[in-house]
């Protein structure tokens, strides 16, 4: 697994990237590179084209022109099934069929390595417990996933998407939901995934500062365009902030870990409900 | 060699490489069910004007030779109603199926999502405007369901992608409208026609011969092992467009797919026996309950559905004082009981 990610500098790319949803242009010309190994956390305000970019990266959604390349072959020639064992998404949402227990739902992930006449291989068996013990659900495993909590549910989906074996593992605003405490959890074990795994992980996140402490690589997005990627010490600036979130801030070195730390101060957008409110923003 | 998975249900058996998982309640059931069957449609062999025993039916199937027209009987006038009964029951068991984990959810079935009502008015303009055979009467039922759903399907499609409850609503609009057309029909047209159009609203499985068999006969045996090889597709579909299809799974050209199998099914059981009400509905939901598997239940729906019309045509001849009741109407009240149960307990409708 390691070795593949050695020879292929970025195991993700997109060129010249452009996709709509609902013939409205929500990614425009965007160009974007993963690189391997890594954390990568993409971060924008709402609608920037986060999800977009994602879907449109492991090919749920055509895009209007440019290419994605996966692992040096352009995306649009692999098999559907090529593809789903070389790239796992995790969409926001996803629902699971009433009755259904941990066990049975994270075997479905091994769907893209299964055949007519090879229904469950020992090496899916194995898949799946390796799974469940990244996740910490090996107890869980009989238990009707409808019992769960939502941090444990959430455990279940990344679990179903880890079984599917890839080294790309994309996931949709893993943590949106989720309390604080489920949050860290997550992203804990998206951390483990990577440093003890070798995968290269790819998260949609909304909170900025964990964004900065968990990602080695930060791709900001805007009205559908990367505007800044690299290093989140490297990037991120009070300028760039306002500017992608028109958001007024101070960046600090975080106390604990030293990686960026944003301070909202207030939102530069006024608020158009009443003219006094306009006149009080600063 | 056989194991045992610690995650799925089941049990895996492998030989050199390849692998099979067979869930072993669901076997059970499904053998139970297609047993009830075939001693049910002994029994309902022997009833009519002229009574015969289980083993005088069971010798007639044979080929022996028996004195009176017992062995005619049964071979050409009770034996084709009972595969009718059979195919049509089967044929609808799967397409409940199909078209509950299409819309993922227990009330999408051909009856109420009105896929059965486009049948029959296919077969119903047949009858009151053209006057029609018996088979075109059919050939209208499979091109009416065809129809129908080929409306549902485009109404409730947004941007390449069909929502559950969408189709369901979208589904019981199309029904009331055709329905309403139904009644229409009726109305205008000529009073001989019209009763026949009426009687064949009823759903019956009187006076079905072979023509009546052999199209939904052929249909169950060609359709269904195609539905079970995308069975897995279908099912992993039910948990999200995005999830199922970064799978690998074509999402939309299964669904497509497998419900235009399933409405060719709907629309020869139709054809065969008129509408039939409830079977669709209850016999995957049914068959869930007894086998708690999660897997699309293609074969033990076929045999529940056949199991279910074969009693209900059991105890409507059954029924004392010479009352015959169609048998459409008999699943009818039985469908429309089970569906108020369902409604009353569902946290989700």
């Amino acid at each position: 697994m390691t070795q593949r990610v050695d020879e292929v500098s970025s195991p993700l790319r997109a060129e010249q990237l452009s996709a709509s949803y609902e013939q409205r242009r929500i990614i425009d010309q965007l160009d974007l590179d993963i690189p391997a190994g890594k954390i990568t956390a993409v971060i924008g305000p709402n609608a920037c084209g986060k999800s977009t970019l994602l879907r449109t990266v492991s090919r749920l959604l055509k895009p209007d022109s440019g290419q994605v390349v996966l692992n040096g072959r352009n995306i649009a020639e692999y098999s559907t099934k090529e593809v789903a064992r070389q790239l796992g998404l995790l969409p926001q949402s996803s629902l699971a069929p009433g009755g259904i227990t941990v066990g049975d739902l994270v075997a479905r992930g091994r769907f893209p390595h299964q055949r007519a006449l090879q229904q469950w291989s020992i090496e899916d068996e194995e898949k799946v417990a390796l799974a469940l013990r990244d996740t910490h659900l090996q107890e869980l495993a009989d238990r009707p996933v409808d019992e769960l909590s939502g941090g444990q549910r959430q455990r279940v989906w990344i679990a179903l998407v880890l079984a599917q074996d890839t080294d790309l593992l994309l996931l949709d605003e893993p943590t949106t939901f989720l309390d604080i405490s489920h949050q860290l959890d997550v992203l804990q074990l998206c951390r483990r995934l990577n440093r003890e795994r070798g995968r290269t992980v790819v998260l949609v996140l909304h909170e900025l500062n964990q964004a900065c402490r968990f990602a080695d690589h930060l791709v900001v997005m805007s009205e559908g365009r990367v505007v800044a990627a690299g290093a989140p010490k490297a990037i991120i600036s009070e300028p760039l902030i306002e500017q992608v979130y028109g958001l007024s801030c101070r960046v600090l070195p975080d106390p604990v870990f030293g990686t960026p730390m944003i301070i909202p101060i207030g939102s530069l957008i006024t608020d158009p409900i009443t003219p006094a409110a306009r006149e009080t923003t600063p | 060699m056989r194991a045992q998975s610690r995650f799925r249900r089941g049990t895996v058996l492998r030989v050199t490489g390849l692998s099979a998982v067979v869930e072993v309640r669901v076997v059970m059931v499904t053998a139970v069910l297609l047993g009830i069957t075939a001693c049910f449609c002994v029994l309902a062999m022997g009833q009519g004007t002229m009574s015969l025993s289980p083993q005088e039916v069971l010798s007639a199937l044979a080929g022996e030779q028996m004195q009176g027209p017992g062995g005619t009987i049964v071979r050409e006038i009770r034996l084709p109603r009972v595969v009718t009964a059979v195919c049509a029951g089967a044929a609808l068991g799967v397409s409940g199926a199909v078209f509950q984990s299409v819309s993922r959810n227990a009330l999408g079935s051909p009856d109420v999502i009105g896929f059965t009502t486009g049948a029959a008015t296919g077969a119903i303009t047949m009858i009151v405007v053209f006057a029609g055979s018996p088979g075109q009467v059919a050939a209208a039922a499979v091109v009416g369901g065809l129809l129908t759903a080929a409306l549902v399907y485009l109404l409730s499609v947004r941007s390449g992608v069909t929502g559950g409850y969408r189709l369901v609503l979208t589904g019981i609009g199309v029904g009331s409208v055709l329905s309403a057309l139904n009644g229409l029909l009726l109305v205008r047209g000529d009073l001989d026609n019209a009763v026949v159009a009426n009687l064949w609203l009823s759903g019956s499985l009187n006076a079905r011969n072979w023509t009546h068999a052999v199209p939904v006969m052929i249909g169950v045996v060609v359709i269904v092992p195609l539905i079970c090889a995308g069975a897995k597709r279908l099912s992993l579909s039910e948990m999200g467009d995005d999830l199922a299809r970064q799978l690998g799974v074509g999402v939309e050209r299964t669904r497509l797919m497998m419900t235009f199998l399933a409405v060719l099914l709907v629309g020869l059981a139709t054809a065969a026996t008129g509408p039939i009400a409830f079977v669709a509905l209850a016999a995957p939901q049914l068959v869930v309950r007894l086998t708690r598997s999660q897997s699309l239940p293609v074969i033990s729906s076929a045999a529940m559905g056949a199991a279910l019309l074969v009693t209900a045509d059991l105890i409507s001849q059954a029924l004392p004082l010479g009352l015959i009741l169609p048998i459409g109407r008999m699943t009818g009240v039985l469908g429309g009981l089970y569906l108020i149960w369902l409604l009353t307990r569902s946290r989700q409708v």
